[in-house]
């Protein structure tokens, strides 16, 4: 009866997508059930061939191409439609706004446009192909690059060994101050950490959020803002916060 | 710089999109089995994807652009399945309940990246997606529910049968090959 409920369970068990309650209902019924055992094992020999022989295709260069080249088609065709030279005095007058909005707004800038900041750095370090100024997994070359160009000395450190290699480091912009990035990759997701100074500002523990997609994990430490921002997921994100903010 | 206003409505749709491309070239390849219509099916769901990115809001590019890559390339092969008999999918058929004992331990010697790869073009359509979505991208439960619109108990099962399948075509073929 038990093995009839829980038989259904082993999958999701070995997928990691059960409570802790079921984790456990599921580990005691292993114990005496060679039949789900005999699953269990099964489950994760299948897993260890997939990862072996990493079956997975990658696209080929040209499709990016491709999908650019069509996408900007796609564009044309919207713009012949639009003013241009009304659409530029728009955007200009939009521009001159925000600077005033920006000015006037600046102490009250909240954690929440500052996100939005994070995620936009993002996905230009990502597009420009300007991912790192300063290429390099050695923190002892990385810290050194950013003297003379921030005014604070960023802590630069390396966590290759808990599978987050340090890429190198870049000069960003966030709220309206140069800011230091480092790069880290997670598997082959690009995690931004962006570094700036707050002076006056107590500890705060990492927190979670997410912006269009991708996530993001907020901490202060030793009057510094940290804000990490990556497509990896949330869950190892934070794991890779605590790292860095143990 | 900071930008003054929103990034450029492409810009911002190349940043949501093109970091899965791997992602979606492979799944399209798993459910189309050639390079050229994979190729194909990925180039004309980003454009279709570009055309309703205002509809998205922003939780989870990777579904959401791989929902669109999924429907894109199942409809190519409904129309490459033309005049052919329509054959129905049916999650019931040829399904081992239970593994042999001895088929984990061949599992385990498994390395080869084309063999994988024909046992896994081998499968059903849903059964490759779900082997895809789960095993080579390792999506949750709750983004392939997403991802292929059904409920996550269906995930579940098909989950359960296309491993069965899979593990019951690749230690057949190890053994064959020794």
């Amino acid at each position: 009866m038990e093995h009839e409920e829980i038989k259904s369970l082993i999958h999701p068990y070995a997928d990691g997508e059960l409570d802790a309650a079921n984790v456990r209902l599921v580990e005691a019924h292993l114990q005496s059930c060679p039949e789900c055992r005999s699953t269990e094992i099964s489950i994760r020999s299948l897993r260890t061939a997939l990862t072996n022989s990493a079956p997975a295709f990658r696209a080929p260069a040209s499709l990016r191409n491709t999908i650019r080249a069509g996408l900007g088609r796609e564009t044309v065709t919207e713009r012949q439609t639009s003013w241009p030279s009304l659409s530029l005095a728009l955007g200009t007058a939009c521009a001159l706004l925000l600077v005033g909005l920006v000015i006037f707004q600046a102490n009250r800038t909240s954690r929440n446009s500052i996100a939005d900041q994070v995620v936009a750095d993002h996905i230009r370090s990502l597009l420009a192909t300007h991912l790192v100024d300063i290429p390099s997994s050695d923190q002892h070359t990385v810290k050194p690059w950013f003297n003379g160009k921030v005014d604070f000395a960023p802590e630069v450190r390396d966590f290759a060994a808990e599978g987050f290699p340090l890429v190198g480091g870049r000069l960003d912009y966030l709220d309206g101050r140069t800011v230091v990035a480092l790069v880290y990759r997670r598997n082959k997701h690009p995690i931004n950490l962006l570094i700036s100074p707050a002076p006056g500002q107590a500890d705060a523990s990492p927190g979670a959020l997410a912006r269009r997609g991708y996530n993001l994990v907020h901490w202060t430490r030793g009057e510094m803002n940290y804000w990490a921002v990556s497509d990896v997921n949330s869950t190892e994100l934070q794991q890779f916060a605590a790292h860095f903010a143990p | 710089m900071i930008g003054f206003g929103q990034p450029s409505r492409r810009a911002e749709f190349e940043g949501a999109i093109l970091p899965h491309l791997d992602a979606a070239f492979s799944l399209a390849r798993f459910l189309l089995r050639n390079d050229q219509d994979a190729e194909d099916a990925v180039q004309d769901a980003s454009l279709r994807a570009f055309r309703f990115f205002d509809s998205f809001r922003g939780q989870n590019s990777r579904a959401w652009f791989l929902r669109i890559v999924r429907n894109t390339a199942f409809t190519a092969l409904k129309r490459a399945r033309g005049h052919e008999e329509d054959v129905l999918f049916d999650e019931e058929l040829h399904t081992p309940e239970n593994a042999d004992a001895g088929v984990a331990s061949r599992l385990d010697q498994v390395h080869d990246r084309e063999t994988v790869r024909a046992a896994i073009e081998q499968l059903a359509p849903e059964f490759r997606e779900v082997i895809t979505l789960r095993e080579l991208e390792e999506c949750s439960y709750k983004e392939i529910a997403e991802i292929a619109a059904v409920p996550v108990g269906t995930v579940m099962s098909r989950l359960a049968r296309a491993r069965a399948q899979l593990a019951e075509i690749l230690s057949t073929t190890y053994v064959k090959e020794e």
